[in-house]
């Protein structure tokens, strides 16, 4: 069988005929909400940062120092054992400047792009990184192996969440 | 060991469009019919079904596998529908190939159907709920961000450069202008590349590949039943999944550790102890165009850090000594999540029956491979094919 011998279903539609309303659309928002249990490793993982601290967990057999925080060690299939406090320091272990967001409209003329980092968390293992974005700083400075601190939001403004730090800023010294 | 040999015998697929007029049963019943036709069978002679497709957030259907069931005829039959993202639509193949590989059934429909066009404005929009609810969606991230990060990891590592890595993308939009189901076939250089919006740098528009409404099947038999239908049965040597944890900002991304296991267990279900040697024509999951060169090695088919050396000497060209995404990938022929991976599969179908033609790879090859990848950085699914 060649595929040039079939014809091939699909008919393309353009953007203009939903805009003209020449195809029918129907637009609906599911009202769904959502109310999770952050267990107990996030949980106190998030009531730490409500603190302005960073906790990990750690394995004793493999000996890793894990971030964000889990009461199962993934490698050794085993309970982790104890709480560690990492530092709220790090280093990016790869970024990206980024102009669109999350569902896909660009930023507004003139706005900062958004940097959007993975930062390998001291204290934690060698290549324990978490999500997060960088601040204060031009995008163009923004090197892989660059050591960042976290800048956290007052401590009256702390909800505990992953927001609590506002962003990681370049460290100096 | 004691499996039933599997073959593919017939093949469907529908056009790659940006937005189409029929609906995901509609795509699904269409790829099925030109398969089953391909081959000379009709929908009686099919014992199972296995469906791909992705997220049910595309649809705004919940359970969608169920929602898709008439479409693919798999009502009043053995009929399971898997959902690894974008690594379905390698993974179905793969569903299909144990259904019939341990002799439970004869023949089964493999059907892959994927429909981004229903989310607006943009399906981008419900790839936000992939992450982390807590400790990643509030930083508000999208999907181009895994990518971006770990293309940036990726060039820093090795030393690559953007301007290399665009050739990715020159090659297989070029490619697919010869594929009659391509949504994006165009011939442009690495400055169009380059030239083109920056979304999440490194990551430019014409670096990725569009979102696409589209469907694809296959039909499966065991050996007995595919000697009689076809005297071309391309057989499925070796499958392989694997999938790591969902702590992605954890391991180091510049490597895909899950599809070198996924390879591995392929390569030794089918014999293969030389992959850059045996395997002689491919189709890794080209979303970005890093992420082939970043398959290739994840797949053994390139030293680690190497790809991008292949690439610039033209040994993944669709006439050099290991063809890379000859159909044109999902770069040009287009990304319906699912029935992505199972284009990639129907495209090693063709080529090792020699029937792909004027994409048709020269040398008669053998032994090929498709590979598909998904889920948060996390799954990757291969297929191993021999004529």
């Amino acid at each position: 069988m060649e595929l040039e011998k079939f014809e091939l279903g699909a008919t393309p539609l353009k953007e203009s005929a939903i805009k003209d309303g020449s195809v029918l659309t129907l637009h609906k928002k599911p009202n769904l909400r959502y109310a999770w249990d952050n267990g107990v490793a996030i949980g106190r993982y998030l009531t730490e940062l409500k603190e302005g601290r960073i906790i990990a967990r750690k394995c004793n057999k493999c000996r890793r120092i894990m971030i964000p925080p889990r009461m199962f060690c993934e490698l050794c299939w085993r309970p982790t054992d104890e709480w560690v406090y990492v530092r709220d320091t790090g280093t990016v272990n790869t970024f990206s400047i980024c102009y669109v967001n999350w569902d896909a409209s660009r930023i507004k003329e003139g706005e900062k792009p958004h940097i959007p980092a993975v930062i390998e968390i001291d204290g934690a293992s060698p290549g324990m990184g978490i999500l997060h974005v960088l601040g204060e700083v031009e995008p163009d400075k923004v090197k892989i192996g660059m050591k960042v601190r976290a800048v956290w939001k007052k401590p009256e403004e702390r909800e505990g969440s992953i927001t609590d730090i506002l962003y990681f800023k370049p460290a100096r010294g | 060991m004691a499996y039933q040999r599997v073959a593919i015998v017939g093949a469907g697929i529908t056009k790659f469009v940006r937005r189409a007029q029929e609906t995901g049963k509609e795509l699904a019943a269409q790829a099925s019919k030109m398969a089953l036709e391909s081959c000379g069978m009709t929908m009686k002679d099919i014992e199972c079904v296995s469906l791909g497709t992705a997220p049910d957030a595309f649809d705004g259907v919940h359970m969608k596998g169920e929602y898709l069931s008439d479409g693919s005829g798999g009502w009043r039959k053995p009929y399971m529908r898997q959902f690894v993202g974008g690594g379905t639509g390698v993974f179905a193949p793969v569903h299909g190939w144990y259904h019939v590989a341990s002799g439970m059934f004869d023949t089964c429909l493999v059907v892959c159907s994927e429909k981004m066009s229903s989310c607006h404005p943009h399906p981008q929009g419900a790839f936000k709920t992939i992450f982390d609810h807590t400790t990643e969606q509030p930083l508000n991230p999208t999907l181009i961000w895994i990518f971006a990060l770990e293309m940036n990891r990726f060039m820093s590592t090795y030393g690559i450069t953007k301007e290399e890595i665009a050739l990715v993308s020159v090659k297989n939009k070029k490619n697919a202008m010869d594929h009659p189901a391509a949504q994006l076939p165009m011939e442009i250089t690495v400055e169009d590349v380059m030239n083109s919006e920056t979304l999440a740098w490194p990551v430019n528009r014409l670096d990725i590949s569009p979102a696409s409404d589209g469907a694809a099947a296959i039909v499966l038999a065991s050996e007995h039943v595919a000697k009689r239908i076809t005297d071309k049965p391309v057989w499925i040597d070796g499958v392989g999944w694997n999938l790591d944890s969902a702590y992605w900002a954890t391991r180091d991304l510049y490597y895909p550790r899950y599809v070198e296991k996924a390879a591995r267990m392929a390569y030794k279900m089918a014999g293969i102890t030389e992959p850059q040697r045996e395997i002689e024509i491919a189709e890794p999951y080209d979303p970005f165009d890093y992420k082939e060169l970043h398959h290739m090695e994840g797949l053994l088919l390139a030293d680690r850090g190497k790809a991008v050396e292949m690439l610039l000497d033209g040994k993944t060209q669709r006439d050099g000594d290991r063809p890379m995404c000859p159909s044109g990938g999902a770069l040009g022929v287009g990304n319906p999540i699912a029935a992505t991976g199972l284009m990639k599969i129907i495209e090693i179908f063709l080529q090792l029956r020699g029937e792909a033609g004027k994409r048709q790879v020269p040398g008669n090859p053998k032994c090929g491979l498709a590979q598909a990848w998904g889920d948060l950085m996390q799954v990757g699914t291969v297929v191993v094919m021999r004529i």
